[in-house]
């Protein structure tokens, strides 16, 4: 893989809290600093309720980050909003509005999304060409309706669907399939960077590993950046390069994929990670399975600390007080405990 | 699609020929008889009675009823001895259907806009306010609101007649009594439609592709939430077209509204059956028209259908 210095994405202290009522706050996502490079695949891995999927909406746009920034190529996505503040500071100079359609416009041309329920994420009253189609038609206002038909005739056959397929509704396709169309759909409009959120997570077994490597494969083709929410750690280990862990709102480690699954520091991915069955019965006879206790907080009003604190078994008292920071403990393993 | 329309049209022939079955047997279960009159000579009545085919077997009558059911004869009425009751439905019914339209035109534009725009400005006052004229619309019986409206436009402000009906000035407050109450209807299943749509991954599927707010609304969340006013659209335009008692007794239009209540105070059998299976069949026939609508709009249906 080349790596070059600049990251494709770089997340700032990326914040979303939702307002619940008066006085109480859903800290969703607290803090969460990550960089992504081109055409790196980076899992974000956690429990549900995490706050992986408010991430990835943040990134695509369809949340508004509470703060925090987010640059692609370079350019903080949420500008417009900064830019218009800038200019009321500054009305003698002449500096053009953003239009924030517009930029959202671009934006989503670069960026897209696979989403995790295919039943429900395609618009039942559309035919396969017109929810296909219309990112494209979108971008390329004056293309001809043979050439539309061709381009999504390209795109079915990319994702492992027939031509035939065009004119049919989502009803009359499988979950693997209906995903499919959700995939030609996140690919029509050519993206650099595609946030895939839970693809499989609501396919078969035997669908779900089709589904994978045909992601591999496009990745290969299109040269494309990937962030795979997941919450399957074996899915994840097979197809990511790094790997974020988050907890409660909270990121707690952040490794390249191999040393992640060597070796893991935060005592909360240990436990992850024990708890992916083996399918020798021998090894997971012979296995050690960290069991967690208690149930998961509530992200409502978090305290200051380790949000882990209430679960973790080598508990210190200094875990209750201090929050511990992401640091990096070897290159390019970060992790955020107090016991390192 | 076709095999589909044939099945449907035989289903509904059977359906109006039950109806028809039923209510013939009921209408005769009624005690007393058209012509119990403290005036009438037993002489009278026995030939009236031989007149109408009174003196023949009930199950031949039935029959010779359904055989000029065929041929669309639906007798003469026996209250008014000289009309046909073809006749009366023909002068009565075009100022039902005249003000049925009007009220559910009506009903259906505004009820869909009120209800859209509810839900878009959900927990607003804009949402507040329309629901509020859902509530009073669907609790306010229509004689109260042809009542308020005839007093303060027609009586009060003398902006537009109190009653009749002959031209449009004087269809406008009969056609707003008419229809408040499905227009409220239409507003509510459309308001909580539009809200479960909003809810849905598709709806979030079409804002990641960057498409307009504007576009997300119209062809993504409105094209969705619309098919349920549909479904419920079939009763609602039999019930406003073939006209109503009280709405047409309270503005005096001479619609078929005050046939269906007179004919039963006269035990008058060929009214009571003529208006049942021109209602029923009405019903049946916009019921069917809407379950095909149905098939168009979507698409899941169709094929189930095929």
């Amino acid at each position: 893989m080349t790596k070059n210095n600049k990251p494709l994405m770089r997340v700032e202290n990326l914040c979303k809290y939702f307002k619940i009522k008066e006085g109480q706050i859903l800290k969703a996502v607290d803090d969460a600093s990550f960089d992504i490079y081109k055409g790196e695949t980076v899992g974000l891995v956690g429990e549900s309720g995490c706050g992986k999927s408010t991430t990835g909406r943040c990134l695509v746009k369809l949340e508004q980050p509470t703060s925090g920034e987010v640059y692609f190529e370079d350019k903080e996505i949420y500008k417009h909003k900064y830019h218009e503040e800038f200019i009321s500071q500054h009305p003698e100079e002449n500096i053009p509005k953003i239009n924030p359609d517009q930029a959202k416009l671009d934006y989503t041309k670069d960026v897209q999304m696979i989403f995790q329920n295919p039943y429900s994420s395609l618009n039942p009253r559309m035919t396969v060409k017109d929810i296909v189609g219309e990112g494209i038609r979108l971008h390329n206002k004056k293309i001809k309706n043979k050439e539309l038909e061709k381009t999504i005739e390209n795109l079915l056959n990319d994702v492992g669907l027939s031509k035939d397929h065009i004119s049919r509704f989502p009803h009359e396709f499988s979950g693997g399939q209906r995903q499919r169309i959700g995939i030609a759909r996140a690919l029509s409009v050519d993206p650099k960077f595609i946030v895939c959120d839970e693809p499989i997570s609501a396919l078969d077994v035997s669908v779900q590993a089709q589904v994978i490597n045909m992601l591999k494969k496009i990745q290969r083709e299109r040269d494309l950046t990937y962030l795979f929410i997941a919450h399957d750690l074996s899915v994840v280990k097979y197809i990511s390069d790094k790997v974020i862990v988050m907890y409660l709102g909270n990121i707690v480690e952040k490794a390249k994929s191999e040393d992640l699954y060597k070796n893991p520091m935060h005592p909360y991915t240990q436990a992850l990670l024990s708890s992916i069955p083996v399918a020798n019965p021998k090894i997971a006879k012979s296995r050690k399975r960290i069991v967690l206790e208690g149930e998961l907080s509530s992200p409502i009003n978090p305290k200051d600390c380790c949000r882990f604190s209430d679960r973790c078994k080598h508990v210190m008292p200094i875990c209750k007080e201090v929050k511990p920071p992401l640091l990096a403990y070897e290159e390019g393993h970060e992790v955020a405990c107090h016991l390192y | 699609m076709k095999k589909y329309i044939i099945k449907r049209v035989f289903i509904s022939l059977i359906t109006i020929l039950v109806l028809v079955s039923v209510v013939f047997a009921l209408v005769r279960l009624i005690p007393g008889d058209p012509f119990a009159s403290e005036k009438m000579t037993p002489e009278i009545k026995a030939n009236l009675e031989r007149y109408y085919g009174f003196d023949k077997p009930l199950i031949v009558q039935y029959f010779t009823y359904l055989k000029n059911l065929v041929t669309g004869n639906l007798g003469y009425s026996m209250f008014y001895p000289n009309l046909r009751v073809n006749d009366i439905i023909a002068s009565a019914f075009p100022y039902s259907f005249d003000l049925g339209m009007r009220a559910l035109s009506m009903a259906i534009s505004f009820g869909l806009i009120l209800g859209i725009v509810a839900a878009l400005n959900r927990g607003k006052v804009l949402d507040f306010t329309c629901v509020l004229i859902a509530i009073i619309g669907t609790s306010m019986p229509d004689f109260i609101i042809g009542a308020t409206l005839q007093y303060f436009f027609g009586i009060k402000w003398g902006l537009l007649p109190v009653a009749q009906y002959k031209g449009i000035s004087y269809t406008i407050l009969p056609s707003i009594a008419l229809g408040f109450y499905t227009l409220a209807l239409v507003s509510r299943v459309m308001r909580a439609n539009m809200i479960e749509t909003i809810q849905q991954d598709y709806i979030k599927t079409a804002k990641s592709k960057g498409i307009s707010k504007l576009r997300v609304i119209i062809k993504h969340q409105i094209r969705n939430a619309i098919m349920p006013v549909i479904t419920i659209l079939g009763p609602i335009v039999a019930a406003l077209l073939t006209g109503t008692f009280v709405i047409e007794s309270i503005f005096a239009i001479p619609g078929m509204g005050r046939h269906y209540v007179q004919s039963i105070q006269n035990l008058d059998y060929t009214i009571i059956l003529g208006m049942t299976v021109f209602y029923g069949s009405f019903l049946v026939v916009a019921n069917m028209i809407v379950d095909l609508l149905y098939g168009i709009v979507d698409p899941r249906i169709r094929v189930s259908g095929e």
